[in-house]
């Protein structure tokens, strides 16, 4: 795999295609588990993981699955993933497999795996959809780790289970509080990421303007080829 | 706690969406129109019933003899999509109307998470201390839980009544929206952000059935 092609793997998972913040995708964990930080952190881990796996294993199938039955085929593959998973936190983290709670089976069905498995690991090769899961992972990892901080710090007064003060808004441990963090995430979210979109497409319109002005003979394909890729 | 008490704990004050957090992607995805929120939430709720009508039998006499409790995830989405599958079948076939009315929504519903958290929230009772939610403890309460013994009925029960209140707030949810939509909202609240904010307010009013 070429290191550009990782890079825009890599660039999609985490920002440009964010699954939490660009696509609202998985919103059920994300709402209901950031009340604290560590549980996010679990979940994070345990959708990286299946997403990891489920990849790779339907980008080598997806020559052999048919099409018409791709979506219960995928969710099989995906439900044996999360079963691992689950034997895995039963016996080695039961706490964090209480902290989950149910929203740990739910995996199966959740709208992340699912929908890069559909748009993504149905036709691509293996290395590169294991890349697309782990980053998608990893976005999907820190954007509910991020709210979980917020939201465990304003309403409990703790960050890691760690107590920091007395100081707590009981607001935002409860579900409103969910909805107002999440909301207000996306948006500052897509505000921040307009913002640098904007700067960056006014620096590469000045760098083809440039371009234009020094070369005084008519471009040839090669320098179009270059502004382009400015 | 009385039976009307335990109706208005699923329906408003532990309602699916609002406080369980199930059931988001429809409950923002669908909602743009009262109409086809409408839609949603009844084929939500028809598939919830049939979904905890077979799958706690499929637990109970099934996995739990033979030992294959750590299959559920895989059988019960199994299950659950193929019933979609055949209730899709059967109303193309015998209800035509009501396929072109609510047949879109259906293929929709088996990546739903309300329909594997509920048929898991009734097998969690079944397990007993196991189980995470304590599901008796909060939705019919322990006297009626003597009644039913968590009996056949209350599963099925439990899936109409929590199907309703997902109905109950997406169809409130998609009224609240058509309103918004018609005003100035800042450009970056704009789509998704302001109907969570708009989903704030309503589990605000919804947490408030909590406190009688």
């Amino acid at each position: 795999m070429k290191l550009n092609r990782f890079k825009e793997i890599a660039l999609d998972g985490t920002v440009r295609q964010n699954p939490t913040f660009r696509l609202v995708l998985g919103t059920c964990p994300t709402l209901a588990l950031t009340t604290a930080a560590i549980s996010c952190l679990g979940m994070g881990a345990a959708v990286t993981f299946v997403l990891v796996f489920s990849n790779i294993i339907i980008s080598l199938l997806r020559n052999i699955i048919p099409d018409k039955v791709r979506i219960p085929c995928f969710i099989v593959i995906i439900a044996t993933f999360v079963t691992l998973v689950r034997m895995f936190l039963v016996a080695f983290l039961p706490d964090l497999n209480d902290s989950l709670g149910m929203f740990l089976p739910l995996i199966v069905v959740n709208c992340i795996i699912l929908g890069r498995a559909e748009s993504f690991a149905s036709h691509n090769p293996v290395l590169d959809s294991a890349c697309d899961g782990l980053f998608m992972g990893l976005g999907f990892t820190v954007a509910i780790t991020l709210m979980g901080i917020v939201r465990e710090v304003l309403g409990k007064g703790q960050l890691f289970g760690v107590e920091l003060w007395d100081f707590k808004i009981g607001f935002f441990e409860n579900s409103a509080g969910a909805f107002l963090t999440f909301g207000l995430f996306i948006a500052i979210f897509n505000l921040c990421y307009n913002a640098v979109e904007r700067k960056l497409r006014h620096k590469a319109a000045h760098k083809t303007a440039a371009i234009a002005e020094n070369t005084t003979e008519i471009p040839t394909t090669e320098t179009a080829s270059q502004s382009k890729e400015a | 706690m009385d039976i009307l008490g335990i109706i208005v704990a699923a329906l408003f004050s532990q309602n699916f969406v609002l406080s369980k957090f199930l059931g988001i992607c429809p409950f923002l995805g669908v909602s743009k129109k009262v109409n086809s929120a409408l839609g949603m939430g009844i084929a939500v709720t028809a598939v919830m019933v049939i979904t905890c009508a077979v799958t706690y039998p499929i637990y109970v006499f099934l996995l739990v003899p033979l030992g294959l409790e750590y299959l559920e995830i895989l059988i019960f989405i199994l299950v659950i999509a193929s019933l979609v599958q055949i209730l899709e079948m059967v109303l193309k076939k015998f209800s035509p109307g009501l396929y072109s009315a609510m047949g879109i929504y259906l293929p929709l519903v088996t990546t739903n998470c309300a329909i594997l958290g509920v048929a898991e929230l009734v097998i969690s009772q079944v397990n007993g201390d196991k189980g995470m939610f304590h599901f008796a403890d909060f939705v019919f309460g322990k006297v009626v839980n003597e009644w039913f013994d968590f009996s056949y009925g209350a599963a099925v029960l439990s899936g109409i009544f929590y199907g309703l209140g997902f109905t109950l707030a997406i169809v409130l949810l998609a009224g609240l929206r058509q309103k918004v939509d018609k005003l100035n909202v800042a450009k970056p609240l704009r789509g998704f952000p302001i109907t969570m904010l708009t989903a704030c307010f309503m589990a605000m009013a919804f947490y408030v059935f909590a406190s009688i």
